[in-house]
């Protein structure tokens, strides 16, 4: 692919030449909008095709590697991490990436996070952070805000809600990040660092569900959910700036934190080449 | 005079010196692929300069290409990769 | 690190381990649960020696879809647990099944249901390993009966799973696992190891579920400058998925044919003093040993008894079965549950010949006494 290719043009490099376009989200949706950001930090990082798989479960946002030219693995409801798990330790040198939603990651899929958080194994994960179960028409999920609605909180959500970040560094992850649709640059510089990061990477990317969130609390069309992001979002650098007053009802955005524990296949490695050092085998 | 409010000194508009300048032979500033756009208005809202406008079918029309700056929000924001610039 | 040629003292579960590195397994994910650990404990002494990787993941599920990321990433894998491990498993099978994703299950039975009997013997999985996950398609899964059996059925699935690109399941029991056996570890080379068949296309070429005159595809790994789509929803051949009718129909009909069109590579007997059998024992795992001491037994009365052993559990080989059967007047499932592979064999049987079934499901072995009783019962 010649490397001139002008950066609007960089996604259809990426997309899969026999496969339907456009994609199948709705109108608006920013699962496409992620895609995007996603396509262009691999191209900035200049990695070959052959040597990207990307993973995803089961939802809205798992359709997106569908319409990728790298190896890509839709797998089963709330088990991408653990597909993954499997692809990057049979294959340590691919770049392994998940794109899951936050019911498919947080609810059924929440053991497999928080041990691939734990195991601080090289994937770099998108969050694609909605806030409702879009593919099977609007439930509340475990990110659902309190008091909203959902086919399955037609009263009001009375559920708490995990906050995915704290989550994600509570259990071991080493590149914990937020990002939204609206800040398309800054989330492909998020992606770019998570891919760069040799451990794991969470990028809590928020998202607007118009067609059912947006619509069964009345917070407008794509064009205003995303338009909210811009508004509500800190980032991480100028926090502590603002007055803890002005915070309230807005998130943080950024990379939010970052260790540098160590990965679990150079853990691995490191114990083969120790065995190997020592030679004996019984 | 001096009592009175001081005169409000209004900030003079300076025309902005549009950076692209598209002559007649040049490419136009943004490409639209109307079979995958869905109409779903992120670009034609989000373009700080009102480049673009809604058909019929509330797909965008290149109404005013010589508006464009190419702050590249509309391709960026674009979920289904409609839209592309000739220059960025 | 695998003595090739040597006689060893073996445990089931450890002569698995054994059968799997010979097959040249690759990557190993399990979680623990009695009575099938030793076999992922011996994968994690004994693969990080070999350039091989073992992980132990937080659930089976888990460790299923380990495998089978592994295994679509170029790595001969396995798995092994039991009944509720199993049980846990099934959807992620069921994408093996869907997605044609080689791999291996080693399902040391136990009694069940639900956490039943941790440390005793059941033969109850039997059914579950056919119909165990939702829709339809066709299932491999092997029943050795002694530690080298178990040695070389799990050579056998790695062969199977590779050769059709199917999970394939190796059905064992907690008696068979704990036990130890003296057997010899085949020479290097006397035993097939299939090499998983690459694709011979070039990359623009390639479909992963390409309908191949044989049904099976060749199959490219990742990272290998093959790339494509697999996924679990119903897909066409390009691995895109698809809800056009005669696709659909086309995938199932792949899935199922694949295995069916093949049942003489697939299946394999062990039959004794068969040729003049007025009642035949059929068992299989343990119980088949017993059968064959009860066989003797009986011949020593001069009873005209013969035993089957099938090593292939499924798929049924309905005809061979059938032919088997021929001039058996009478013959007696003898299996550890209340009645499961007794409902193929007396769908099967000719009609000619009565089917009766002996069962035990107390967590004990059933004896060669209790089957030489039922055989003079049924006289």
């Amino acid at each position: 692919m010649n490397k001139t290719v002008i950066k609007s043009d960089v996604t259809h490099h990426y997309l899969r030449p026999k496969k339907k376009f456009p994609n199948v989200w709705c109108a608006g949706c920013g699962n496409g909008i992620v895609m995007g950001a996603l396509i262009r930090a691999i191209d900035s990082l200049g990695y070959d095709k052959d040597e990207v798989a990307v993973v995803s479960g089961i939802g809205c946002s798992s359709r997106m590697p569908v319409y990728l030219d790298f190896a890509t693995l839709h797998t089963t409801h709330g088990r991408a991490l653990a597909f993954a798990t499997g692809v990057k330790i049979a294959k340590p040198h691919m770049k392994v990436i998940v794109i899951t939603g936050d019911g498919d990651a947080l609810a059924i899929g929440g053991n497999h996070f928080i041990h691939a958080c734990r195991r601080n194994i090289d994937i770099t994960t998108i969050l694609i952070d909605n806030k409702i179960y879009g593919m099977t028409g609007g439930q509340f999920a475990p990110t659902t805000p309190g008091g909203a609605i959902a086919t399955t909180a037609p009263h009001g959500n009375y559920e708490k809600q995990f906050d995915v970040v704290k989550l994600a560094i509570g259990a071991g992850a080493s590149y914990v990040a937020r990002g939204t649709v609206y800040h398309v640059d800054q989330l492909e510089k998020l992606i770019v660092g998570g891919l760069k990061k040799k451990g794991f990477a969470v990028i809590d990317t928020f998202s607007n569900c118009h067609t059912y969130f947006g619509r069964f609390n009345r917070e407008g069309d794509a064009v205003e959910m995303i338009r909210w992001f811009k508004k509500n979002a800190l980032p991480v650098e100028a926090v502590e700036k603002i007055p803890p007053e002005k915070r309230v009802g807005k998130f943080v955005t950024g990379l939010i934190y970052e260790s540098d524990a160590t990965e679990f296949c150079d853990e691995y490695q490191m114990l083969v080449d120790r065995l190997a050092g020592k030679g004996n085998a019984q | 005079m001096s009592e009175a409010e001081p005169e409000q000194k209004i900030p003079e508009v300076k025309e902005k010196e549009p950076k692209y300048v598209y002559g007649p032979g040049d490419p136009p500033p943004l490409n639209i692929f109307l079979h995958w756009c869905k109409g779903c208005n992120i670009c034609i809202a989000y373009c700080p300069n009102k480049v673009l406008e809604p058909d019929r079918d509330g797909k965008p029309v290149l109404a005013h290409p010589e508006k464009c700056t190419q702050c590249a929000i509309c391709w960026l924001h674009c979920p289904d990769f409609a839209i592309t610039s000739n220059y960025k | 690190m695998l003595e090739y040629g040597k006689t060893k003292l073996l445990q089931g579960n450890e002569a698995c381990v054994y059968g799997a590195l010979y097959a040249g397994v690759q990557f190993f994910a399990g979680y623990p649960i009695t009575p099938s650990t030793e076999i992922a404990e011996g994968m994690a002494r004994i693969l990080p020696h070999i350039g091989g990787k073992f992980i132990q993941m937080e659930d089976e599920i888990g460790s299923i879809a380990a495998i089978i990321g592994a295994s679509n990433a170029g790595c001969k894998s396995m798995t092994a647990t039991s009944g509720p491990g199993y049980s846990l498993m099934q959807e992620n099978i069921g994408y093996a099944y869907m997605t044609e994703t080689p791999c291996v299950i080693i399902d040391v039975q136990r009694g069940g249901p639900s956490t039943g009997l941790p440390t005793k013997i059941a033969q109850a999985d039997m059914m579950q390993a056919r119909w165990g996950t939702h829709g339809d398609y066709n299932a491999i899964a092997l029943a050795p009966s002694s530690a080298k059996e178990c040695f070389t059925e799990t050579v056998r699935a790695f062969n199977l799973s590779e050769r059709f690109r199917t999970p394939v399941t190796v059905l064992t029991d907690e008696v068979l696992g704990h036990m130890r056996e003296i057997m010899t570890i085949p020479e290097e080379g006397e035993l097939k190891v299939h090499k998983r068949q690459k694709p011979d296309v070039p990359p623009d070429w390639y479909r992963h579920f390409e309908i191949t005159p044989s049904l099976v595809s060749p199959m490219a790994a990742f990272g290998e400058g093959y790339r494509y789509n697999i996924s679990g929803l119903t897909h066409d051949p390009d691995g895109f998925p698809t809800a056009v009718p005669s696709e659909i129909k086309a995938k199932l009909e792949k899935l199922h044919h694949k295995i069916d069109n093949y049942l003489d590579e697939i299946t394999s007997f062990r039959t004794e003093m068969m040729d003049d059998a007025h009642v035949a024992v059929f068992s299989y795992g343990t119980v088949a040993r017993a059968s064959y001491q009860a066989v003797k037994m009986a011949r020593e009365k001069r009873i005209k008894v013969g035993a089957i052993q099938p090593f292939t559990i499924w798929p049924i080989d309905e005809a061979r079965i059938k032919s088997m059967l021929d001039g058996v007047k009478k013959v007696i499932v003898a299996e550890l549950n209340m009645g499961q592979l007794f409902y193929e064999i007396q769908r099967v049987a000719p009609k000619s010949t009565e089917v009766f079934h002996l069962g035990r499901y107390d967590g004990e072995v059933m004896t060669p006494l209790q089957i030489l009783q039922k055989i003079r019962e049924v006289l």
